[in-house]
Protein backbone atom coordinates (compact mmCIF):
# COMPACT_ATOMS: atom_id res chain seq x y z
CA UNK A 1 0.00 0.00 0.00
CA UNK A 2 1.31 3.46 -0.88
CA UNK A 3 1.97 5.97 1.85
CA UNK A 4 -1.05 8.01 0.71
CA UNK A 5 -3.35 4.99 0.70
CA UNK A 6 -2.13 4.04 4.15
CA UNK A 7 -2.84 7.48 5.60
CA UNK A 8 -6.24 7.66 3.88
CA UNK A 9 -7.16 4.31 5.40
CA UNK A 10 -6.18 5.50 8.88
CA UNK A 11 -8.34 8.61 8.59
CA UNK A 12 -11.33 6.59 7.37
CA UNK A 13 -10.97 4.08 10.21
CA UNK A 14 -10.77 6.86 12.79
CA UNK A 15 -13.71 8.86 11.44
CA UNK A 16 -16.12 6.06 10.61
CA UNK A 17 -15.17 3.62 13.34
CA UNK A 18 -14.88 0.70 10.88
CA UNK A 19 -12.42 -2.20 10.79
CA UNK A 20 -9.24 -1.45 8.85
CA UNK A 21 -9.55 -4.49 6.58
CA UNK A 22 -12.91 -3.22 5.28
CA UNK A 23 -11.29 -0.01 4.06
CA UNK A 24 -10.11 -1.34 0.69
CA UNK A 25 -9.43 0.95 -2.26
CA UNK A 26 -12.65 -0.36 -3.88
CA UNK A 27 -14.83 0.27 -0.79
CA UNK A 28 -17.64 2.79 -1.26
CA UNK A 29 -17.95 5.23 1.62
CA UNK A 30 -21.74 5.09 1.60
CA UNK A 31 -22.50 1.54 0.43
CA UNK A 32 -19.71 -0.37 2.15
CA UNK A 33 -18.56 1.78 5.09
CA UNK A 34 -21.86 3.16 6.41
CA UNK A 35 -21.04 6.83 5.82
CA UNK A 36 -23.66 9.47 5.07
CA UNK A 37 -23.18 12.61 2.99
CA UNK A 38 -22.09 14.66 6.01
CA UNK A 39 -19.52 12.04 6.95
CA UNK A 40 -18.02 12.47 3.49
CA UNK A 41 -17.85 16.25 3.95
CA UNK A 42 -15.99 15.63 7.21
CA UNK A 43 -13.66 13.07 5.61
CA UNK A 44 -12.82 15.45 2.79
CA UNK A 45 -11.96 18.12 5.39
CA UNK A 46 -9.70 15.62 7.15
CA UNK A 47 -7.96 14.68 3.89
CA UNK A 48 -7.39 18.36 3.11
CA UNK A 49 -5.84 18.83 6.50
CA UNK A 50 -3.67 15.71 6.41
CA UNK A 51 -2.31 16.18 2.90
CA UNK A 52 -2.39 19.98 2.56
CA UNK A 53 -4.53 19.75 -0.58
CA UNK A 54 -7.67 21.64 -1.43
CA UNK A 55 -10.56 19.47 -2.60
CA UNK A 56 -13.21 21.76 -4.12
CA UNK A 57 -16.89 20.84 -3.76
CA UNK A 58 -17.28 19.68 -7.38
CA UNK A 59 -14.31 17.33 -7.00
CA UNK A 60 -15.51 16.14 -3.57
CA UNK A 61 -18.85 15.18 -5.06
CA UNK A 62 -17.10 12.75 -7.43
CA UNK A 63 -15.32 10.94 -4.58
CA UNK A 64 -17.37 7.87 -3.74
CA UNK A 65 -14.73 5.21 -2.98
CA UNK A 66 -11.58 5.13 -0.89
CA UNK A 67 -9.65 4.71 -4.17
CA UNK A 68 -11.24 7.88 -5.62
CA UNK A 69 -9.96 9.83 -2.64
CA UNK A 70 -6.47 8.30 -2.77
CA UNK A 71 -6.20 8.99 -6.50
CA UNK A 72 -7.33 12.60 -6.18
CA UNK A 73 -4.88 13.27 -3.36
CA UNK A 74 -1.93 11.65 -5.18
CA UNK A 75 -2.65 13.75 -8.27
CA UNK A 76 -3.02 17.03 -6.38
CA UNK A 77 -0.75 16.97 -3.35
CA UNK A 78 2.22 19.28 -3.50
CA UNK B 1 -56.34 9.51 33.40
CA UNK B 2 -54.06 6.52 32.89
CA UNK B 3 -51.61 5.71 35.69
CA UNK B 4 -47.88 6.06 34.98
CA UNK B 5 -45.12 4.00 36.61
CA UNK B 6 -41.33 3.83 36.47
CA UNK B 7 -39.97 0.50 35.20
CA UNK B 8 -36.36 1.28 34.26
CA UNK B 9 -33.47 3.43 35.51
CA UNK B 10 -30.28 4.75 33.94
CA UNK B 11 -27.52 6.97 35.34
CA UNK B 12 -24.20 8.47 34.35
CA UNK B 13 -22.92 10.55 37.26
CA UNK B 14 -19.69 11.79 38.85
CA UNK B 15 -20.11 8.86 41.28
CA UNK B 16 -20.51 6.14 38.65
CA UNK B 17 -21.11 5.15 35.06
CA UNK B 18 -24.24 3.21 36.02
CA UNK B 19 -27.09 3.18 38.55
CA UNK B 20 -25.75 0.80 41.18
CA UNK B 21 -22.21 2.24 41.31
CA UNK B 22 -23.56 5.79 41.61
CA UNK B 23 -26.02 4.77 44.32
CA UNK B 24 -23.52 2.71 46.33
CA UNK B 25 -21.07 5.63 46.37
CA UNK B 26 -23.80 8.14 47.21
CA UNK B 27 -24.94 6.11 50.21
CA UNK B 28 -21.33 5.59 51.30
CA UNK B 29 -20.93 9.37 51.50
CA UNK B 30 -18.42 9.64 48.66
CA UNK B 31 -17.93 12.93 46.85
CA UNK B 32 -17.59 13.21 43.07
CA UNK B 33 -15.73 16.52 43.30
CA UNK B 34 -12.11 17.12 42.36
CA UNK B 35 -9.82 19.44 40.44
CA UNK B 36 -10.94 19.99 36.84
CA UNK B 37 -9.14 17.58 34.50
CA UNK B 38 -11.14 18.18 31.31
CA UNK B 39 -9.16 21.32 30.52
CA UNK B 40 -6.49 23.45 32.17
CA UNK B 41 -8.46 25.65 34.58
CA UNK B 42 -5.55 28.04 35.13
CA UNK B 43 -6.95 31.56 35.46
CA UNK B 44 -10.52 30.42 36.20
CA UNK B 45 -12.15 31.55 39.43
CA UNK B 46 -13.46 28.00 39.96
CA UNK B 47 -10.96 25.21 39.30
CA UNK B 48 -13.00 22.28 40.64
CA UNK B 49 -15.97 20.28 39.37
CA UNK B 50 -17.78 16.99 39.77
CA UNK B 51 -16.66 15.34 36.54
CA UNK B 52 -17.84 12.01 35.16
CA UNK B 53 -14.78 9.80 35.53
CA UNK B 54 -13.01 8.03 32.66
CA UNK B 55 -13.34 4.30 32.09
CA UNK B 56 -10.06 3.52 33.89
CA UNK B 57 -11.43 4.89 37.16
CA UNK B 58 -13.25 2.39 39.44
CA UNK B 59 -16.37 4.60 39.20
CA UNK B 60 -15.72 5.40 35.58
CA UNK B 61 -17.99 5.66 32.57
CA UNK B 62 -17.23 3.65 29.43
CA UNK B 63 -18.86 5.35 26.43
CA UNK B 64 -18.02 2.40 24.16
CA UNK B 65 -20.62 0.21 25.88
CA UNK B 66 -23.67 1.77 24.25
CA UNK B 67 -22.63 4.63 21.98
CA UNK B 68 -21.24 4.09 18.47
CA UNK B 69 -17.71 5.31 17.88
CA UNK B 70 -18.88 7.53 15.03
CA UNK B 71 -21.59 9.16 17.15
CA UNK B 72 -19.10 9.78 19.97
CA UNK B 73 -16.87 11.71 17.57
CA UNK B 74 -19.71 13.84 16.24
CA UNK B 75 -21.63 14.91 19.34
CA UNK B 76 -21.09 16.77 22.59
CA UNK B 77 -20.55 14.76 25.80
CA UNK B 78 -24.06 15.45 27.13
CA UNK B 79 -25.51 13.51 24.20
CA UNK B 80 -23.17 10.56 24.83
CA UNK B 81 -24.19 10.50 28.51
CA UNK B 82 -27.87 10.73 27.57
CA UNK B 83 -27.75 7.92 25.01
CA UNK B 84 -26.00 5.65 27.51
CA UNK B 85 -28.36 6.43 30.39
CA UNK B 86 -31.35 5.80 28.09
CA UNK B 87 -29.85 2.47 27.04
CA UNK B 88 -29.31 1.46 30.67
CA UNK B 89 -32.93 2.33 31.50
CA UNK B 90 -34.28 0.34 28.56
CA UNK B 91 -32.16 -2.68 29.46
CA UNK B 92 -33.25 -2.42 33.10
CA UNK B 93 -36.90 -2.31 32.00
CA UNK B 94 -36.41 -5.32 29.72
CA UNK B 95 -37.60 -3.32 26.73
CA UNK B 96 -34.72 -3.58 24.27
CA UNK B 97 -36.83 -5.82 22.04
CA UNK B 98 -40.16 -4.32 21.00
CA UNK B 99 -42.57 -4.88 18.12
CA UNK B 100 -43.02 -2.17 15.49
CA UNK B 101 -46.45 -1.38 16.95
CA UNK B 102 -44.92 -0.92 20.41
CA UNK B 103 -42.16 1.29 19.00
CA UNK B 104 -44.79 3.56 17.48
CA UNK B 105 -46.16 4.04 20.99
CA UNK B 106 -42.75 4.66 22.57
CA UNK B 107 -41.23 8.14 22.76
CA UNK B 108 -38.51 10.20 24.41
CA UNK B 109 -38.46 13.33 26.51
CA UNK B 110 -34.79 13.82 27.33
CA UNK B 111 -33.71 17.44 27.63
CA UNK B 112 -30.77 19.57 28.68
CA UNK B 113 -30.47 22.98 30.26
CA UNK B 114 -27.69 24.34 28.09
CA UNK B 115 -26.73 21.64 25.59
CA UNK B 116 -23.54 21.51 23.58
CA UNK B 117 -21.63 24.44 25.02
CA UNK B 118 -18.19 22.72 24.81
CA UNK B 119 -18.65 22.08 21.08
CA UNK B 120 -19.97 25.60 20.49
CA UNK B 121 -16.87 26.98 22.19
CA UNK B 122 -14.47 24.79 20.21
CA UNK B 123 -16.08 25.44 16.84
CA UNK B 124 -16.35 29.15 17.51
CA UNK B 125 -12.59 29.33 18.05
CA UNK B 126 -12.15 27.15 14.98
CA UNK B 127 -14.29 29.52 12.89
CA UNK B 128 -12.34 32.59 13.96
CA UNK B 129 -8.90 31.03 13.65
CA UNK B 130 -9.31 28.89 10.53
CA UNK B 131 -12.41 30.10 8.72
CA UNK B 132 -15.96 28.89 8.00
CA UNK B 133 -14.76 26.06 5.75
CA UNK B 134 -13.20 24.31 8.74
CA UNK B 135 -16.36 24.18 10.86
CA UNK B 136 -17.49 20.57 11.36
CA UNK B 137 -20.46 19.46 9.23
CA UNK B 138 -21.71 17.79 12.42
CA UNK B 139 -21.50 21.01 14.42
CA UNK B 140 -25.21 21.83 14.59
CA UNK B 141 -26.82 18.43 15.15
CA UNK B 142 -24.00 17.42 17.47
CA UNK B 143 -24.84 20.25 19.88
CA UNK B 144 -28.65 20.58 19.77
CA UNK B 145 -30.48 19.86 23.00
CA UNK B 146 -33.14 17.64 21.39
CA UNK B 147 -30.48 15.37 19.92
CA UNK B 148 -30.35 13.04 22.91
CA UNK B 149 -33.96 12.25 22.17
CA UNK B 150 -33.21 12.24 18.43
CA UNK B 151 -30.24 9.87 18.71
CA UNK B 152 -32.05 7.51 21.09
CA UNK B 153 -35.13 7.27 18.87
CA UNK B 154 -32.99 6.60 15.80
CA UNK B 155 -30.91 3.99 17.64
CA UNK B 156 -33.91 2.05 18.92
CA UNK B 157 -36.50 2.84 16.23
CA UNK B 158 -38.94 4.64 18.51
CA UNK B 159 -41.58 6.63 16.62
CA UNK B 160 -43.64 8.06 19.47
CA UNK B 161 -43.39 11.61 20.90
CA UNK B 162 -39.97 13.15 20.18
CA UNK B 163 -39.70 15.84 22.83
CA UNK B 164 -36.98 17.77 24.68
CA UNK B 165 -37.48 20.20 27.53
CA UNK B 166 -35.20 23.24 27.98
CA UNK B 167 -35.90 24.83 31.36
CA UNK B 168 -32.42 25.32 32.78
CA UNK B 169 -32.00 23.43 36.06
CA UNK B 170 -35.64 22.32 36.13
CA UNK B 171 -35.23 20.42 32.83
CA UNK B 172 -34.90 16.91 34.29
CA UNK B 173 -38.00 17.22 36.47
CA UNK B 174 -40.08 18.86 33.73
CA UNK B 175 -38.96 16.16 31.29
CA UNK B 176 -40.27 13.39 33.54
CA UNK B 177 -43.45 15.29 34.44
CA UNK B 178 -44.26 16.14 30.82
CA UNK B 179 -43.56 12.59 29.66
CA UNK B 180 -45.77 11.15 32.42
CA UNK B 181 -48.59 13.37 31.17
CA UNK B 182 -48.06 12.18 27.60
CA UNK B 183 -48.67 8.63 28.81
CA UNK B 184 -51.57 9.68 31.03
CA UNK B 185 -53.13 11.49 28.05
CA UNK B 186 -52.64 8.41 25.82
CA UNK B 187 -50.07 9.98 23.47
CA UNK B 188 -47.71 7.09 24.20
CA UNK B 189 -47.49 3.89 26.27
CA UNK B 190 -43.78 4.07 27.07
CA UNK B 191 -41.55 7.15 27.43
CA UNK B 192 -37.84 7.48 28.11
CA UNK B 193 -37.63 10.63 30.20
CA UNK B 194 -34.80 12.55 31.78
CA UNK B 195 -32.02 15.05 31.31
CA UNK B 196 -28.35 15.27 30.43
CA UNK B 197 -25.69 17.94 30.76
CA UNK B 198 -21.99 18.52 30.33
CA UNK B 199 -20.64 22.04 30.54
CA UNK B 200 -17.34 21.42 32.28
CA UNK B 201 -15.57 23.56 29.67
CA UNK B 202 -13.79 26.92 29.95
CA UNK B 203 -16.78 28.96 28.78
CA UNK B 204 -19.25 27.10 31.00
CA UNK B 205 -17.16 27.42 34.14
CA UNK B 206 -16.29 31.07 33.44
CA UNK B 207 -19.91 31.95 32.65
CA UNK B 208 -21.36 30.50 35.84
CA UNK B 209 -18.51 31.95 37.90
CA UNK B 210 -19.14 35.40 36.42
CA UNK B 211 -22.84 35.01 37.29
CA UNK B 212 -21.61 34.54 40.89
CA UNK B 213 -23.29 31.14 41.02
CA UNK B 214 -20.23 28.87 41.37
CA UNK B 215 -18.23 28.08 44.46
CA UNK B 216 -14.85 29.80 44.11
CA UNK B 217 -13.32 29.69 47.60
CA UNK B 218 -12.89 25.92 48.13
CA UNK B 219 -10.63 25.25 45.14
CA UNK B 220 -8.07 23.67 47.46
CA UNK B 221 -10.71 21.49 49.17
CA UNK B 222 -12.92 20.24 46.32
CA UNK B 223 -14.83 17.57 48.27
CA UNK B 224 -15.87 20.16 50.88
CA UNK B 225 -17.10 22.75 48.39
CA UNK B 226 -20.69 21.60 47.91
CA UNK B 227 -22.30 22.09 51.35
CA UNK B 228 -26.02 22.76 51.10
CA UNK B 229 -27.62 24.38 54.20
CA UNK B 230 -24.21 24.86 55.82
CA UNK B 231 -23.41 28.36 57.07
CA UNK B 232 -20.18 28.34 55.07
CA UNK B 233 -21.74 27.44 51.72
CA UNK B 234 -20.65 29.69 48.92
CA UNK B 235 -22.02 28.61 45.55
CA UNK B 236 -22.60 25.41 43.63
CA UNK B 237 -20.05 22.98 42.19
CA UNK B 238 -20.47 22.17 38.51
CA UNK B 239 -21.50 18.57 37.87
CA UNK B 240 -22.19 16.62 34.69
CA UNK B 241 -23.93 13.44 33.63
CA UNK B 242 -27.38 12.14 32.79
CA UNK B 243 -30.40 10.45 34.32
CA UNK B 244 -33.12 8.67 32.35
CA UNK B 245 -36.13 6.66 33.52
CA UNK B 246 -38.50 4.42 31.61
CA UNK B 247 -42.06 5.54 32.24
CA UNK B 248 -44.78 3.08 31.34
CA UNK B 249 -48.53 2.92 31.47
CA UNK B 250 -49.41 0.98 34.64
CA UNK B 251 -51.65 -1.75 33.19
CA UNK B 252 -49.15 -2.50 30.45
CA UNK B 253 -46.28 -2.72 32.94
CA UNK B 254 -48.30 -4.99 35.22
CA UNK B 255 -49.41 -7.24 32.36
CA UNK B 256 -45.85 -7.92 31.22
CA UNK B 257 -44.66 -8.53 34.78
CA UNK B 258 -42.25 -5.58 34.81
CA UNK B 259 -40.44 -4.46 37.95
CA UNK B 260 -42.43 -1.42 39.05
CA UNK B 261 -40.16 0.94 40.98
CA UNK B 262 -42.66 3.72 41.64
CA UNK B 263 -45.67 5.59 40.38
CA UNK B 264 -45.46 9.21 39.25
CA UNK B 265 -48.44 10.64 41.10
CA UNK B 266 -47.79 14.37 41.37
CA UNK B 267 -46.32 17.06 39.14
CA UNK B 268 -46.39 20.78 39.81
CA UNK B 269 -45.06 23.62 37.66
CA UNK B 270 -44.79 27.34 38.26
CA UNK B 271 -42.86 30.52 37.51
CA UNK B 272 -41.33 33.01 39.92
CA UNK B 273 -42.04 36.14 37.83
CA UNK B 274 -39.22 37.81 39.74
CA UNK B 275 -35.59 37.71 38.50
CA UNK B 276 -33.49 35.93 35.85
CA UNK B 277 -31.10 34.23 38.28
CA UNK B 278 -32.25 34.91 41.86
CA UNK B 279 -35.20 33.00 43.27
CA UNK B 280 -38.16 34.89 44.69
CA UNK B 281 -36.97 35.85 48.21
CA UNK B 282 -40.02 34.21 49.78
CA UNK B 283 -39.91 31.17 47.51
CA UNK B 284 -43.45 31.78 46.32
CA UNK B 285 -42.94 30.03 42.99
CA UNK B 286 -41.38 27.00 44.67
CA UNK B 287 -44.30 26.83 47.07
CA UNK B 288 -46.83 26.95 44.23
CA UNK B 289 -45.10 24.07 42.42
CA UNK B 290 -44.99 21.90 45.56
CA UNK B 291 -48.61 22.60 46.43
CA UNK B 292 -49.73 21.72 42.91
CA UNK B 293 -47.79 18.45 42.99
CA UNK B 294 -49.30 17.47 46.36
CA UNK B 295 -52.79 18.28 45.14
CA UNK B 296 -52.32 16.22 41.97
CA UNK B 297 -51.06 13.31 44.06
CA UNK B 298 -53.96 13.67 46.48
CA UNK B 299 -51.49 13.73 49.38
CA UNK B 300 -51.31 15.82 52.54
CA UNK B 301 -48.18 17.27 54.17
CA UNK B 302 -47.72 14.27 56.49
CA UNK B 303 -47.63 11.81 53.59
CA UNK B 304 -44.20 12.82 52.25
CA UNK B 305 -41.33 10.79 53.72
CA UNK B 306 -38.40 12.24 51.81
CA UNK B 307 -37.71 15.52 50.05
CA UNK B 308 -34.83 15.57 47.58
CA UNK B 309 -34.12 19.29 47.70
CA UNK B 310 -32.98 21.46 44.86
CA UNK B 311 -30.38 22.58 47.47
CA UNK B 312 -27.54 23.81 45.27
CA UNK B 313 -25.28 25.04 48.11
CA UNK B 314 -26.12 28.68 47.41
CA UNK B 315 -27.98 31.32 49.39
CA UNK B 316 -31.17 30.00 47.77
CA UNK B 317 -31.09 26.84 49.95
CA UNK B 318 -32.79 28.53 52.88
CA UNK B 319 -35.40 30.14 50.61
CA UNK B 320 -36.36 26.68 49.38
CA UNK B 321 -36.36 25.34 52.94
CA UNK B 322 -38.71 28.10 54.09
CA UNK B 323 -41.08 27.24 51.24
CA UNK B 324 -40.94 23.51 52.07
CA UNK B 325 -41.77 24.36 55.71
CA UNK B 326 -44.82 26.34 54.65
CA UNK B 327 -46.03 23.42 52.54
CA UNK B 328 -45.15 20.45 54.76
CA UNK B 329 -45.09 22.09 58.20
CA UNK B 330 -42.31 23.59 60.33
CA UNK B 331 -40.88 20.18 61.22
CA UNK B 332 -41.65 18.87 57.68
CA UNK B 333 -44.18 16.54 59.40
CA UNK B 334 -41.64 13.78 59.79
CA UNK B 335 -40.09 13.98 56.33
CA UNK B 336 -36.32 13.78 55.89
CA UNK B 337 -34.82 16.24 53.42
CA UNK B 338 -31.37 16.11 51.83
CA UNK B 339 -29.46 17.52 48.91
CA UNK B 340 -27.57 14.97 46.83
CA UNK B 341 -25.88 17.88 45.06
CA UNK B 342 -23.54 17.80 48.06
CA UNK B 343 -22.04 14.65 46.50
CA UNK B 344 -22.47 15.00 42.74
CA UNK B 345 -22.55 18.78 42.28
CA UNK B 346 -25.16 20.48 40.16
CA UNK B 347 -25.96 18.65 36.92
CA UNK B 348 -28.08 21.60 35.68
CA UNK B 349 -30.51 20.10 33.12
CA UNK B 350 -29.61 16.60 34.27
CA UNK B 351 -30.12 17.32 37.97
CA UNK B 352 -33.85 16.70 38.32
CA UNK B 353 -33.69 13.39 36.48
CA UNK B 354 -30.67 12.04 38.34
CA UNK B 355 -32.29 13.06 41.61
CA UNK B 356 -35.55 11.36 40.59
CA UNK B 357 -33.58 8.12 40.18
CA UNK B 358 -32.01 8.65 43.62
CA UNK B 359 -35.51 9.20 45.06
CA UNK B 360 -36.70 5.92 43.57
CA UNK B 361 -33.70 4.05 45.00
CA UNK B 362 -34.39 5.66 48.37
CA UNK B 363 -37.83 4.03 48.30
CA UNK B 364 -36.47 0.73 46.97
CA UNK B 365 -33.78 0.33 49.63
CA UNK B 366 -35.22 2.30 52.56
CA UNK B 367 -32.07 4.43 52.78
CA UNK B 368 -32.01 8.23 52.59
CA UNK B 369 -28.85 9.71 51.02
CA UNK B 370 -26.93 12.26 53.10
CA UNK B 371 -26.25 15.97 52.79
CA UNK B 372 -22.45 16.00 52.82
CA UNK B 373 -20.39 18.73 54.51
CA UNK B 374 -23.30 19.92 56.65
CA UNK B 375 -21.32 20.72 59.81
CA UNK B 376 -22.86 24.06 60.79
CA UNK B 377 -26.50 24.15 59.73
CA UNK B 378 -27.74 27.63 58.82
CA UNK B 379 -30.37 29.50 60.80
CA UNK B 380 -33.86 28.23 60.15
CA UNK B 381 -32.85 24.57 59.88
CA UNK B 382 -33.48 23.78 63.55
CA UNK B 383 -35.57 20.68 64.16
CA UNK B 384 -35.38 19.54 60.53
CA UNK B 385 -33.81 16.25 59.50
CA UNK B 386 -31.40 17.32 56.75
CA UNK B 387 -29.61 13.94 56.95
CA UNK B 388 -26.20 15.48 57.68
CA UNK B 389 -23.02 13.65 56.65
CA UNK B 390 -24.31 10.06 56.82
CA UNK B 391 -27.04 8.11 55.02
CA UNK B 392 -29.95 7.05 57.16
CA UNK B 393 -32.17 3.99 57.11
CA UNK B 394 -35.89 4.68 57.12
CA UNK B 395 -38.93 3.52 55.25
CA UNK B 396 -39.82 5.86 52.40
CA UNK B 397 -43.13 5.47 50.58
CA UNK B 398 -43.58 8.91 49.03
CA UNK B 399 -40.95 11.36 47.76
CA UNK B 400 -41.01 14.99 46.71
CA UNK B 401 -38.31 16.09 44.27
CA UNK B 402 -37.76 19.83 43.72
CA UNK B 403 -36.00 21.52 40.82
CA UNK B 404 -35.71 25.24 40.20
CA UNK B 405 -33.95 27.07 37.37
CA UNK B 406 -32.71 30.36 35.97
CA UNK B 407 -35.56 32.30 34.45
CA UNK B 408 -37.66 31.57 37.52
CA UNK B 409 -38.82 28.10 36.45
CA UNK B 410 -39.96 25.59 39.11
CA UNK B 411 -40.93 21.92 38.95
CA UNK B 412 -41.89 19.47 41.71
CA UNK B 413 -42.40 15.76 41.22
CA UNK B 414 -44.02 13.31 43.61
CA UNK B 415 -43.41 9.60 43.26
CA UNK B 416 -44.81 6.82 45.42
CA UNK B 417 -44.27 3.13 46.04
CA UNK B 418 -46.78 0.85 44.36
CA UNK B 419 -48.10 -2.06 46.40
Amino acid sequence: MSDTADRVQKIVVEHLGVEGDKVTQEASFIDDLGADSLDIVELVMAFEEEFGVEIPDDAAEKISTVGDATKYIEEHKG
Amino acid sequence: MRRVVVTGLGLVTPLGGDVETSWKNLIAGESGAGPITRFDPEGQKATIACEVKGKDHPWGFDPDKRVDHKVQRQVDPFIVYGIDAAGQALEDAGLTEMTDAEKERTGCSIGAGIGGLPGIEIESVNLHERGPGRVSPHFVHGRLINLVTGQVQIKYGFMGPNHAVVTACSTGAHSIGDAARMIAMDDADVMLAGGAESTVNPLGIAGFAQARALNTSYNDRPTEASRPYDKDREGFVMGEGAGVVVLEEYERAKARGATIYAEVTGYGLSGDAYHVTAPHPEGKGAELAMRMALKKAGLGPGDIDYVNAHGTSTMADTIELAAVKRVLGDDLSGASMSSTKSAIGHLLGGAGAVEAVFCILTMRDGVVPPTLNLHNPDDGTEGIDLVPLKAKKREVRAVLNNSFGFGGTNASLIMQKVD
